[in-house]
């Protein structure tokens, strides 16, 4: 596969390491009532879905990046790629 | 009918033109006692158990393709029981005793082959883990036998001792382990099942679950509804979207692992051979070709098929470990999905929603525990409780904190 | 030596005779043949045997899809099994020999099972060899397998090496026949990057084996004109011998260049290259197979395909047999009659399926137009066919047309379904193909050369335009288009011998109906019951056939019953083609540590730690026994000093004004308050609340702190940081990077250490206890002026520091470390050592770290911080995993002092069975310590912490050993750690 970096064009997939579901960044809050519930959900259960999914991968071998990629589980297409720096910002993540 | 040498000599000699269909081509009935959602090995076994141990028998297995057109018929066909955890180690090692007697008992020549199972190390960490795992086997009534250097050299004088990269120090063997033929396991489970009563039902994908009042009654399919005491979801692979058409989110992901068999060989590779320093195992099939794999691709797919750096990778582990196989060519690879769970080991449970069961999780560990699967899902269907071996094998065991976690991975599925 | 069956004409070099040898027999041939082309000039017509009845077989077609004709080539560590003698380049002093035969090849013992064939019908041994159970591994299986296969390994390593190699082009054409060579003409001249792949050694595919013209040239002319040209074009990569194998994704294919194949020797250089091709688009041009008609005996050497006969003729100038029949269910087979009679090979009859008028008189030939073959005779080697309506006819070749199949299996290796296509009776690439592949010519379905030429031009030219090529002119090169009517025939019913489909795997008709009979109907079933397609030339003359039989038996169409779909690779490839130079000692980097060369020098034993190469002892005149070795640097460093090399920790460089509460949230214990000039130890844990890493955290600055992390999870841990950094807190000031390899550390362990170092660190610097005490840590200068860090950290349990300089100097101040603790007796202490003093101390490391573990386990609870946000927190507080009863880590010692201790020992109650039930923790490491002079360990078991003084069985069945073990506290060594703050 080849993952085109936003930064850097496109770059063959075997230089990335793969984590998972992008929702990952989605890391509750601790304090909240329902955190255990929360972390949880966060870290175990997953969509899994059958065509588009959003992944995160890891440029290991390269500017040590972590993208978002948008690709299809069916057939392998990606529509998409973001740093996902940029994509956990826009999703109100700081610090 | 019966199989026997005694009925192929006599169909031999007439011709070979009285051979009765395998199973029935069956109309699916408007209800059932049972539905299992998927034809693979582990669905197959369920119904089989069903019918032979507790004689439910009003029972249709519904696959979406043919029979064991998954995973069942595009593994590496490997069968063992040496795992660690308690979680584990005595459901497989419970598998392993099925094996053993399997083609007796369902009448079918599925060629369990107990030629072994060595796993190498190359470390003293890694001895000293395989120390604790052979004991944990021994404990729970399993074989397992400890080799330095000079036992591998004996058991596998072909691999690379001299100019390796990571020298084999030693292997924790598992002599009742070995292969035997998927497909004929599944096809003995099918045949078994079809002469009991079960209605296999091929084509017949399932496309949605009927749920009232928070019980499952029935099934949305392909060939129409169809009403049902209980449904038994088995779908390995296809786990996530199946049960996302119940509402459930599970602790699974699906990846590809890749396969590979080489071209036909002169018999040269005695059991099973795994390397300790990369991802490459290895048996020979009774038709002479070299069965292989090694690590999955890594990503989340559906898709049946893999990658190149997986090829390479698994290439180069082995070569590096047996060097001869360098001039024998592969001739074919493919890829299955497999429903890779968050702490690597599966479930049989029920779930959330009353009437409905889930089998899936087997990461790509799935073949060998086809005879225990189904022995505990059915046990699990016909008693509503968990059998003894699969008490810990339940879907709620994350949050718990109870994790079956072999290789201490945690929960990133595509690293167990 | 006369080559017999040799005539006129063909593209073979007459001037370079060569010689080779089959089965020890010598034979010559020519530059140009393959070794099935010179085998057929000399008239050697059994080559083989198949697989399951041991029929004799002699060559069937000219190119990869050969199913019968294998051979083992070349000898000793060089012997290539199941090697096809259709597609193996004739060289001087070529030796084969045949396969899968016990006895000679004329004589095979094992040709009994031919005889045995009725009892060994499609799946028997899914039927018997279940009583008695025991006999199965005793018995059957061993007798099974040891006729399995077809060729063999020679045990030894493959001599030969192996490229890898990466291609990046605008156009991938994949096939240089007619529609090949025209798409890349077509996307050559129009600029684009072009490579052109062609598993034959020579370009121009069909048109070398027809008698067709293009334009005014001979097809063979035409392609070598083609072939110059686009060789002249600096942006076209001509690569013949190069079989593309596979289709990945996002246009990425597999190709596997055969180097030194079609030589006596590889003279060291790369037997074969493994390209990896990156291509914006490619067009498939990968030509048709022909697919042979099953009748009875249609598997007896001299039946072949009736395209590989004309082949062999016009492209080798060697003719298959002296009176050859012709047996078609198509206008092509007729080709190969008119094409042989034009040489003045006699034409003994054709025989055409179809009811319809002859298309030509063949001077001297039968003519039957609704004809069948239905047996052939000759076990060797035809000798006569024999015909439905009785008649039979004396012939030494039977060419057997039951039309073309594209080649669409590159378009198959994504999934994608081909669909059938009625006018050609065979199946065309599907709609969904991989991204940015199109098809062009046969292996689209467009099976005249016309057509081919007209489409691989169109392909070629749209595959430009879309890669931002614009083309001058597109007139594709005219030929005439041929006749191509095909009927859809596929057996011959009458025929009441045994008809083969597949050659190689001994599947037959018959087979297949009672397959179909006993209900394993879907094809793919159809395949794993009867192994129809799973030989070496995976089913590329035998599916099609096969699934018009099984649509016949059960009543369907052919796309009813289904289609089966080609995974990679198109043809079988080396293993070692694809492990490449990663083999032996090169399988994997090797990582050195900066003293390295300095142990070699001291004769040290190393060890593998991941990918470094560490020194695990220094063995000295006299030492016998390793242990010998590690007492003494264990004992030497706790009297005096000792020096260890831990370059391999992995360093983390973390900078910025919010480091300090990065780190308190990447680590479980708070960080924030961290004073600079000071080192903290610190657990890290995984967002699932197990331990996952653990080392020492060194603040320099108030922005600017040094971690270190185990060797094992360098790598890991650092991603797992910057996915912190960039997903988790991305508007926190803090940057990292791996600065693993930039310094080489030492550490100084011993009561002497501080001497030791006073003589190395320049004088500026204070190290007294009271300036530089235990935890701290600061830059310094050494040696007069290199710059380093030193912090004061233990794990030896001795007063301890750990040096750092910039890698380049590490040697240098390993070397001024042992010359300056002289006056000392220092010692150099490997990993060994360093696992002894670590167990002796009570330090979890790897053993104890596995990822299964808690903080709470590894008796590091209470140093989880519940005030702030970190890492693991929450989900380490599941009831699970803090259950009363849960593992902590304790010591061990065996109550007779005298035992050793295993690793990986289970601990049971006295008493107690060995039992899953009973088992109670394990042994995590072990060592001998030579301070105590007796073993100790360390291990997990359950509410071991309350535990302290009882006695458990450490069971360690593997070893068949059982050791009656006291638990005790895990530091064996000065529990109060006075040493390390002295």
């Amino acid at each position: 596969m080849i993952i085109n970096h936003p930064l850097l064009g496109p770059r063959d997939a075997a230089e990335f390491v793969y984590l998972g579901d992008a929702s990952l960044i989605d890391r509750p809050d601790w304090q909240s009532d329902t955190a255990a519930d929360d972390f949880y959900e966060y870290q175990y259960l997953r969509d899994n879905p059958a065509g588009e999914t959003r992944e995160l991968w890891f440029h290991e071998q390269g500017d040590r990046s972590w993208l978002v990629v948008t690709r299809n589980t069916l057939t392998h297409e990606i529509t998409k790629v973001e740093l996902a720096r940029d994509v956990a910002l826009a999703a109100g993540r700081d610090r | 009918m019966k199989y026997s040498g005694w009925k192929v000599l006599r169909q031999a000699l007439g011709g070979n033109k009285g051979w009765e269909p395998v199973w029935r081509d069956p109309a699916p009935k408007p209800a059932y006692d049972i539905i299992v959602v998927g034809g693979g090995g582990h669905g197959l076994a369920t119904a089989y158990y069903l019918a032979k141990e507790y004689g439910l028998t009003n029972v249709a297995v519904l696959e979406k393709s043919w029979l064991a057109s998954g995973n069942a018929g595009r593994n590496t066909t490997i069968i063992r029981s040496n795992y660690l955890l308690p979680g584990n180690e005595p459901f497989y090692e419970l598998s392993m005793k099925l094996w053993e007697n399997l083609e007796q008992d369902f009448n079918y020549n599925a060629m369990v082959s107990q030629r072994g199972v060595v796993n190498l190390y190359h470390s003293d960490p890694q001895r000293d883990a395989f120390a604790r795992r052979g004991n944990a086997m021994h404990m729970a009534g399993a074989d397992a036998v400890l080799l330095d250097e000079q036992g591998i050299r004996e058991l596998c004088p072909f691999l690379d001792f001299d100019n390796a990269r990571f020298p084999v120090k030693g292997g924790l063997w598992q002599p009742r382990g070995g292969t035997a033929r998927h497909d004929a396991v599944a096809w003995g489970y099918a045949r078994g099942a079809d002469q009991r009563g079960v209605d296999l039902i091929q084509n017949c994908e399932v496309t949605g679950f009927q749920v009232k009042n928070g019980r499952c009654i029935g099934v949305e399919t392909a060939r129409g509804p169809i009403a049902a005491k209980k449904v038994a979801v088995c779908v390995a692979g296809s786990s996530g979207r199946v049960m996302a058409q119940a509402g459930l989110r599970l602790p699974i992901e699906s990846h590809v692992l890749q396969a590979f068999v080489s071209e036909g060989l002169k018999p040269i590779i005695p059991g099973v051979v795994t390397f300790g320093a990369g991802h490459f195992y290895i048996s020979q099939s009774d038709k002479g070709g070299l069965v292989f794999g090694g690590d999955i691709d890594g990503y989340n797919t559906y898709a049946q098929r893999g990658n190149l750096p997986v090829v390479e990778d698994v290439c180069e582990s082995g070569m590096a470990l047996m060097p001869m196989i360098g001039r024998a060519r592969l001739l074919r690879m493919w890829g299955g999905v497999m429903d890779m769970s968050m702490d690597g080991s599966p479930f049989i449970d029920k779930t959330s929603v009353d009437g409905l069961y889930f089998n899936g999780g087997w990461c790509y560990g799935g073949f060998k525990a086809t005879p225990a699967s189904g022995w505990c899902y059915a046990h699990l269907l016909a008693k509503d409780e968990p059998h003894p071996v699969a008490t810990e094998l339940r879907l709620d065991r994350f949050k718990r904190g109870h994790m079956i976690d072999e290789k201490g991975a945690g929960a990133q599925p595509n690293l167990h | 030596m006369s080559q017999p069956y040799r005539i006129v004409g063909g593209l073979v070099g007459r001037e370079n005779l060569v010689s080779f040898r089959f089965n020890g027999k010598r034979f010559q041939g020519y530059r140009g043949d393959t070794l099935a082309a010179a085998l057929i000039a000399n008239g050697q017509r059994l080559v083989g045997r198949s697989f399951k009845y041991h029929r004799p077989r002699g060559i069937f077609s000219a190119g990869s899809e050969e199913p019968n004709a294998m051979v083992q080539l070349r000898h000793g560590a060089h012997l290539e099994p199941n090697t096809r003698a259709t597609v193996t380049e004739l060289y001087n002093g070529l030796e084969a020999t045949s396969q899968n035969h016990r006895g000679s090849l004329e004589f095979d013992l094992m040709a009994v099972n031919d005889l045995l064939s009725p009892f060994l019908s499609a799946g028997f041994y899914y039927k018997t060899f279940m009583w008695p159970k025991s006999f199965w591994e005793k018995v059957y299986e061993p007798a099974i397998r040891a006729s399995a296969g077809l060729g063999r390994l020679s045990g030894e390593e493959d001599p030969d090496s192996y490229d890898k190699g990466f291609l990046h082009c605008d156009v991938l054409v994949i096939g240089s026949g007619p529609a090949g060579l025209a798409a890349a003409l077509a996307a050559g001249r129009a600029g684009a990057r072009v490579i052109l792949a062609d598993e034959d050694f020579l370009l121009g595919g069909r048109l070398n084996a027809e008698t067709l013209a293009v334009e005014d040239m001979s097809g063979a002319g035409w392609a070598a004109q083609t072939a110059q040209e686009l060789a002249g074009l600096p942006n076209v990569r001509m690569m013949p011998r190069t079989t593309v194998y596979g289709a990945y994704d996002h246009g990425i294919y597999g190709a596997l260049e055969r180097r030194t194949d079609h030589l006596a020797t590889s003279a060291g250089k790369p037997r074969q290259v493994l390209w990896r091709i990156y291509s914006k688009r490619a067009i498939l041009c990968a030509g048709a197979t022909e697919r042979p008609i099953a009748f009875g005996n249609n598997d007896r050497p001299g039946v072949m395909l009736a395209g590989s006969v004309r082949a062999y003729v016009n492209r080798w100038g060697a003719t298959p047999g002296r009176r050859v029949a012709v047996f078609t269910s198509n206008d092509d087979g007729w080709r190969t009659a008119q094409d042989l009679s034009a040489k003045g090979i006699e034409i003994t009859a054709v025989i055409d399926s179809r009811d319809k008028p002859a298309l030509a008189s063949v001077p001297g030939a039968a003519i039957v137009m609704g004809g069948r073959v239905i047996d052939v005779a000759g076990r060797k080697g035809v000798t006569a066919i024999k015909l439905a309506k009785g008649q039979t006819i004396e012939t030494d070749c039977l060419a057997v047309s039951g039309g073309w199949n594209p080649n669409v299996h590159l378009t198959c290796h994504q999934r994608s379904f081909p669909k059938w296509r009625d006018d050609i009776a065979a199946f065309i690439p599907g709609d969904e193909m991989p991204v940015g592949l199109t098809v062009a010519g046969a292996a689209n379905g467009a099976l005249s050369l016309g057509a081919a030429l007209i489409q691989g031009t169109e392909a070629g030219h749209i595959a430009a335009t879309d890669t931002g090529h614009t083309a001058t002119s597109i007139t594709p090169p005219w030929a005439e288009d041929e006749p191509r009517d095909t009927a859809a025939f596929w057996h011959v019913g009458e025929s009441k011998a045994r008809a083969w489909l597949d050659l190689q795997n001994d599947v037959t008709v018959k087979d297949v109906r009672q397959a179909g009979e006993e209900g394993f109907r879907s094809v793919e079933h159809l395949k794993r019951y009867t192994t129809l397609g799973m030989a070496t030339d995976q089913g590329k003359t035998a599916n099609v056939g096969a699934l018009a039989i099984m649509a016949e038996a059960t009543g369907k169409s052919i796309p009813e019953t289904g289609t089966t779909i080609f995974r990679p690779p198109y043809t079988p490839v080396a293993i070692g083609a694809f492990a490449g130079r990663s083999r032996g000692k090169a399988f994997r980097p090797t990582r050195l540590t900066p003293s390295h060369k300095w142990a070699e020098e001291q004769k040290a034993v190393f060890v593998d730690a991941g990918m470094w190469l560490r020194a695990q002892w220094f063995p000295r005149a006299g030492e016998t026994h390793w242990r010998q070795s590690v007492d003494r640097e264990v004992l030497q460093t706790r009297a005096s000093v000792g020096v260890c090399d831990v370059t391999t920790l992995g360093k983390i460089d973390v900078q910025g004004r919010d480091a300090a509460e990065f780190l308190n949230r990447v680590y479980a214990n708070g960080f924030a308050k961290l004073p600079v000039g000071k080192v903290r130890y610190g657990l890290m844990l995984r967002e699932d609340g197990m331990a996952m890493d653990d080392g020492t955290t060194a603040r320099l600055s108030e922005t600017h702190f040094v971690m270190t992390t185990t060797t094992a999870n360098a790598v890991g841990v650092f991603r797992h940081m910057e996915f912190c950094r960039q997903c988790l807190w991305p508007g926190m000031d803090v940057h990292l990077i791996s600065v693993t390899e930039q310094w080489a550390q030492i550490a100084v362990a011993g009561p002497n250490s501080r001497a030791l170092l006073q003589k190395i660190v320049d004088d500026s610097h204070d190290l007294s206890n009271e300036a530089f005490p235990f935890m701290a840590c600061g830059e310094v200068t050494l040696c007069g002026g290199v710059p380093g860090r030193l912090f004061r950290i233990s794990f030896s349990g001795e007063l301890a520091y750990e040096v750092a300089v910039p890698a380049r100097y590490g040697d240098a101040l390993m070397r001024a470390l042992m010359k300056a603790g002289e006056a000392y007796d220092v010692v150099a202490y490997g990993t060994e050592a360093l696992g002894v003093m670590r167990v002796e101390k009570g330090h979890a490391a790897g053993n104890e770290l596995i990822g299964q573990t808690t903080a709470r386990d590894l008796g590091m609870g209470r140093m989880v911080s519940k005030k702030k946000d970190s890492i693991g927190s929450i989900l380490s507080e599941r009831d699970a995993l803090n259950r009363e009863d849960g593992l902590a880590l304790v010591g061990f010692v065996p109550v007779d002092r005298s035992e050793g201790l295993n690793s990986g020992a289970h601990f049971v109650s006295p008493g107690k069975e060995v039992t899953t039930e009973n088992d109670e923790g394990w042994m995590t490491s072990v060592a001998f310590s030579p301070s105590l002079g007796h073993s100790i360990g360390l291990g997990f078991i359950k509410r071991g912490a309350s535990r302290i003084g009882e006695t458990v069985i450490a069971a360690d069945p593997v070893r068949d050993r059982k050791v009656e073990v006291e638990i005790v506290s895990p530091h064996f060594i000065d529990p109060e750690g006075e040493r390390l703050r002295a």
